[in-house]
């Protein structure tokens, strides 16, 4: 094939046709920008932090990524993996609470909408809990309640800063009153990590609503937001049933709330590992000590398996 | 707190004893016109309708306890404040927001001789009473509110008594503008750190995080026909059978009587309503919560300070049903 018959064919091949197009984003090979439609090579994207290159979206990301964002390589330890939903309440909508979990487990590879567990961030050990919207929206029942509890009195046990990246519509309503009584808990738990002079932060992502917002996404003694993303208790739709009229755009967005003294800043994705060493460097003991303080659940003999199963069926 | 001589608001469900009320006094008045004693038929027409109240109410479903719950009747924070105290004090303002929030009062009273902090959500009495009172929905302000007497409470050493009767914190623009969601979060929090004894009750609607932001305490009481939910009954059937009008069905699945969070472990006392509910003998229902109060008040007070926080916290600590399957 002569150089000129390269080119026409390649001329003829462009430009890309639709079909090939989807199945190019289907395999993952290109991702769309859900904002500006822009399509950027995946790879780009991800090392990008999934923020667009074009315009600077922020896509949505799951918590396995946000840890991978977050979390120093060879250091993150799961806990309480062995937590499940239970339907409780024996509760049916349109389908029943267990097939639903059931169907939301094998979909997402969760157990439930949130996981915790210990790691370092640019060298600092720090709890992490790390909501996943995927999951039933986020919602918050007993199992992400318990697990953000034992996720902040082991953090507290252990003299760590808690760092938890929301993201959730808010109680899980198939739980009834039990999904509300962990706005309760949680809060407990973070009055004693607060009282023994630790560290929270949490960070609001897209979108904090409802339970979360008016409970543990509001109680950091920082708290950070990612750009342009909803944060509210009441939904918009209700707020605009009871006004009867349409809601500004910027309402109930980080931005709003940042102007209106409700977070502290306004963090884009790709400067969030950095801003929180910052933060959790700038709050460590001054004059610092000789050693940094390692709790021994990090230590490296604790990433041995059978210890990391001990310590998780403990507390 | 005076019994109304109006004629009583009327539930669906209550129709029959209306009927059988109507019967006693059409035949009382036919036995006076024709001078004829008929005291043994209407005292077993009366044994009946009795007998059918009873029944009535001890077997109504969530979603009728509900109406009971927010009777416009039925007795309201400051009524029963009225009713059981010896003397009372109103406080106004939370000494940030700049607008006193009448959804929400509060103030100092004496119980029995002990000078006590009572707070809790106001409902109207009729319309024009329910516009000031925003139907009991309070807005940050009326939260912050409550977190100042609660902290006046601590310094003085003197109880805290709250009264939980709300459809839900205020869904307004403004309340979101002045921080609803901090507001109750911060709520949330600081009364773990309250070392007075704190009790709260639910006279009649208890709706979600607006309910909850004056519900964390050493003691939770319910009355006998008040429900305590999640969301409510009306919008939880419009998100999740994506229908409202299957609220009687979302009333049931979401388990909000006394009963089913007694069961649940939520709740630590129900106290009985007279039969008809507590807006048909209000200072009777009166009686029995000052004696609730009584009780748990003296229970309490033997705690020490850190007795009471830790088993505050193991309360809330332990409210939660999950599985955990070891690998």
């Amino acid at each position: 094939m002569s150089l000129f018959d390269w080119f026409a064919n390649r001329r003829k091949a462009e430009p890309i046709s639709k079909e090939r197009q989807e199945r190019e984003i289907a395999d993952g090979l290109w991702s769309k920008c859900s904002e500006c439609s822009v399509l950027t090579y995946t790879k780009d994207l991800r090392a990008n932090q999934m923020v667009c290159l074009d315009c600077g979206h922020h896509l949505r990301i799951y918590s396995d990524e946000r840890v991978r964002q977050l979390i120093d390589p060879g250091t993150w330890k799961l806990l309480d993996e062995a937590l499940q939903p239970v339907d409780a309440l024996k509760f049916r909508d349109r389908k029943s609470y267990s097939d639903r979990l059931r169907e939301m487990q094998d979909r997402t590879g969760l157990s439930d909408a949130v996981q915790t567990g210990l790691g370092q961030l640019e060298g600092l050990p720090l709890g992490l809990g790390v909501m996943d919207f995927r999951f039933m929206g986020g919602s918050m029942g007993s199992v992400v309640g318990e697990k953000l509890t034992r996720l902040i009195e082991r953090s507290t046990r252990e003299r760590l800063p808690v760092v938890i990246v929301c993201a959730s519509g808010g109680a899980r309503m198939q739980e009834g009153m039990l999904s509300l009584m962990q706005m309760a808990k949680i809060s407990g738990a973070l009055e004693r990590h607060r009282e023994s002079r630790l560290l929270y932060v949490p960070v609001l992502t897209h979108p904090t609503t409802g339970g979360v917002t008016a409970s543990f996404a509001m109680l950091g003694d920082v708290i950070l937001a990612e750009p342009k993303v909803t944060i509210g208790f009441a939904g918009r739709r209700v707020v605009e049933q009871t006004l009867r009229e349409k809601l500004p755009d910027e309402f109930q967005t980080s931005e709003y709330l940042l102007a209106h003294g409700f977070v502290d800043a306004i963090v884009p994705r790709t400067q969030l590992k950095r801003t929180l060493a910052q933060l959790i460097r700038l709050h460590q003991p001054y004059p610092p000590s000789h050693f940094v303080h390692v709790p021994d659940s990090l230590s490296r003999h604790a990433m041995n398996p059978d210890y990391v199963s001990e310590t998780n069926s403990a507390s | 707190m005076a019994t109304s001589e109006r004629r009583p608001l009327l539930l669906d469900f209550e129709k029959p004893l209306v009927e059988l009320d109507a019967r006693i006094a059409q035949i009382r008045e036919l036995a006076e016109e024709n001078e004829v004693d008929v005291s043994d038929q209407i005292q077993q027409l009366e044994t009946r309708a009795m007998q059918l109240r009873q029944e009535i109410f001890s077997s109504l479903t969530p979603s009728q306890r509900l109406q009971v719950a927010r009777h416009p009747r039925r007795p309201s924070t400051l009524d029963y404040i009225q009713a059981i105290t010896d003397e009372w004090i109103e406080l106004h303002g939370d000494r940030s927001t700049g607008i006193d929030d009448l959804a929400l009062v509060g103030g100092i009273a004496r119980l029995d001789g002990r000078p006590v902090v009572m707070f809790g959500h106001q409902k109207g009495r009729d319309t024009k009473d329910n516009v000031s009172r925003n139907f009991g929905m309070a807005s940050p302000g009326g939260y912050r509110k409550a977190m100042r007497l609660m902290d006046h409470a601590n310094r003085f050493g003197m109880p805290i008594l709250t009264f939980i009767d709300t459809p839900g914190a205020h869904p307004g623009m403004e309340a979101e503008r002045l921080g609803q969601g901090e507001a109750i979060a911060y709520n949330l929090r600081e009364m773990f750190r309250l070392d007075v004894p704190i009790v709260c009750t639910v006279i009649g609607e208890g709706g979600s995080g607006g309910a909850l932001g004056i519900g964390v305490g050493d003691r939770l009481l319910m009355f006998e026909h008040s429900v305590y939910t999640v969301a409510s009954p009306e919008a939880c059937a419009a998100i999740l059978w994506k229908d409202a009008g299957k609220a009687p069905q979302a009333a049931e699945a979401l388990k909000i009587t006394a009963t089913d969070l007694k069961g649940l472990g939520i709740l630590d006392q129900i106290l009985p309503e007279p039969i008809g509910g507590a807006h048909s003998d209000p200072l009777e229902t009166a009686a029995t919560l000052k004696t609730a109060f009584l009780d748990n008040l003296d229970q309490l007070s033997r705690l020490t300070p850190q007795q009471r926080r830790e088993l505050r916290y193991q309360k809330f600590r332990n409210i939660g049903v999950f599985a955990e399957i070891s690998a």
